[in-house]
């Protein structure tokens, strides 16, 4: 699967997606989802949590293994994806729709830093091995 | 770094997309796509496991018997007729667990063993220490290979692979008994809770087996499928449920050690005298979330840790296997800290799926 251009990244293989009234939404990439295994289980942060950026915020679990989901922002949680604690499995099946929470980012530097397509798929390439 | 080891079948695991894992030193399929599924397709038709990582040893001369009555913990004396099969762990003198293993009689002067991959060399030491003493011969057999067909429709899918004699001997098997043609042996013993056979074939010939099983639409299912398969059936892996810390009493293994008077045997001693002081259970998970490998129980006897944790399929649960204080009882509440969190779970006896049944209530 390629890596959508249209989204950022963070090495610790998290999308960010903007939105167009500047909240941001967030998943973890194809390849996260490739590299766990089928998934089992979603703990999302709890809507107005304010998380500053790297901070441990949601956790995957699959039949492999417990990942952690860093914020790639910071900001407050504005909403949770409802249908993820039914069916994990979405994220399996498309890791770029099956979002995991949206944000109202605090600072608009901080968007900036994050990785485009083509410097993310070069760090998930690596791990490929 | 050393090369990963190789089975016959790791060309075709590549071919097939698996996802390739380091196993102990072995490259070995982690799940061929969705681990999830292969798990299903086990429980509810039949799957293939390449297990050629594991050891074939056998055990030839005239004391076989007496070699075995000393050095395993549950007594080869119960092998009466030729084919019959037995589990047993094989103790040091301490009685800490060298390894489980299944022991097949095939001869008076042949016995067949079944050994774990991570342990081989460290058993083949402890064989060959002993074996002179008995007049013993230990043959690692590698130039055999192990491939395990698991399922409700596994057995009737090997049959029509086989010779028509050994596929009329194969067909008639009870539980724990093997049947066997020139270097073609075939058991029905697993390691998934579910109905199959394991096979055990020269190395070259696994290929082609493996892909007549594939044609039959036997599923190819990854070492990841395996672990939470025998997890719901309730079985022990070596290594993390158990090793040469624990002794079978305390690993839920007490089934099968012979105490009788009737015969010593390495650890015999050391399990008499020792009073263990916790046992394993099973955990069902109350709350949400998934139990792993050493988190902490508490229980209102005192601190246990949990040996094999994991999600289980079959279950829609996690449920774990746990190492706790003896007064802890099937029907106890306990809890576990998952990631930072107290998490509910209730004690329930193994296993907690058999034969496609869930036996424990997950309610």
């Amino acid at each position: 699967m390629t890596t959508p251009a249209n989204l950022k990244y963070t090495k610790l293989h998290e999308w960010v997606k903007e939105e167009v009234d500047g909240s941001v939404t967030v998943g973890i990439t194809h390849h996260a989802q490739e590299m766990l295994g089928d998934l089992v289980f979603v703990e999302a942060p709890t809507v107005g949590r304010q998380v500053k950026q790297g901070e441990e915020c949601a956790v995957v679990e699959s039949v492999k293994a417990a990942a952690d989901v860093y914020a790639p922002l910071s900001g407050e949680v504005l909403a949770v994806n409802p249908e993820l604690a039914g069916a994990p499995e979405m994220i399996n099946a498309d890791a770029y729709a099956a979002w995991i929470f949206k944000l109202k980012p605090n600072s608009p530097a901080e968007f900036g830093g994050l990785l485009d397509a083509a410097a993310y798929q070069t760090i998930a390439d690596a791990e490929q091995h | 770094m050393t090369a990963l080891k190789t089975t016959p079948l790791n060309a075709i695991h590549r071919e097939m997309s698996a996802r390739m894992v380091d196993f102990g030193g072995w490259d070995m399929p982690l799940h061929y796509g969705s681990q999830l599924e292969e798990h299903h397709m086990v429980r509810r038709d039949s799957g293939m496991f390449d297990v050629a990582h594991m050891s074939v040893v056998d055990l030839h001369g005239a004391n076989t018997r007496d070699f075995l009555r000393t050095l395993l913990a549950n007594d080869v004396a119960k092998l009466k007729m030729p084919g019959r099969a037995l589990y047993s762990c094989m103790l040091n003198e301490a009685g800490g667990v060298i390894d489980d293993l299944i022991v097949y009689f095939i001869a008076e002067n042949h016995f067949r063993l079944v050994i774990n991959a991570g342990t081989t060399d460290k058993d083949l030491a402890w064989l060959r220490r002993h074996a002179p003493k008995f007049g013993m011969v230990v043959q690692h057999r590698i130039d055999l290979g192990i491939l395990a067909v698991q399922g409700p429709q596994a057995r009737v899918k090997v049959l029509a692979l086989l010779s028509p004699d050994l596929s009329q001997a194969a067909a008639v098997l009870k539980p724990f008994n093997a049947a066997w043609s020139g270097e073609y042996f075939v058991g029905r013993t697993g390691y998934t809770g579910e109905d199959g056979f394991e096979l055990i074939l020269p190395a070259g010939e696994l290929e082609s087996i493996w892909k007549q099983l594939f044609a039959a639409s036997v599923r190819p299912c990854g070492l990841g499928a395996r672990d939470t398969l025998r997890l719901e059936a309730g079985m022990n892996l070596y290594g993390q449920d158990m090793d040469e810390s624990t002794t079978p009493l305390e690993t839920g293994l007490i089934w099968t050690v012979a105490l009788d008077a009737s015969r010593d045997f390495f650890g015999k001693s050391a399990l008499l005298n020792a009073v263990p002081a916790r046992h394993a259970v099973g955990l069902v998970l109350r709350d949400k979330g998934v139990m792993r490998g050493h988190q902490m129980v508490t229980t209102a006897h005192g601190d246990g840790e949990i040996t094999s944790g994991g999600f289980g399929p079959t279950l829609e649960h996690s449920i774990a296997l746990a190492r706790v204080p003896l007064a802890v009882a099937p029907g106890d509440q306990v809890s576990v800290e998952v990631r930072g969190k107290n998490l509910r779970a209730q004690v329930v006896k193994p296993p907690f799926v058999r034969s496609g049944e869930v036996l424990v209530n997950i309610q």
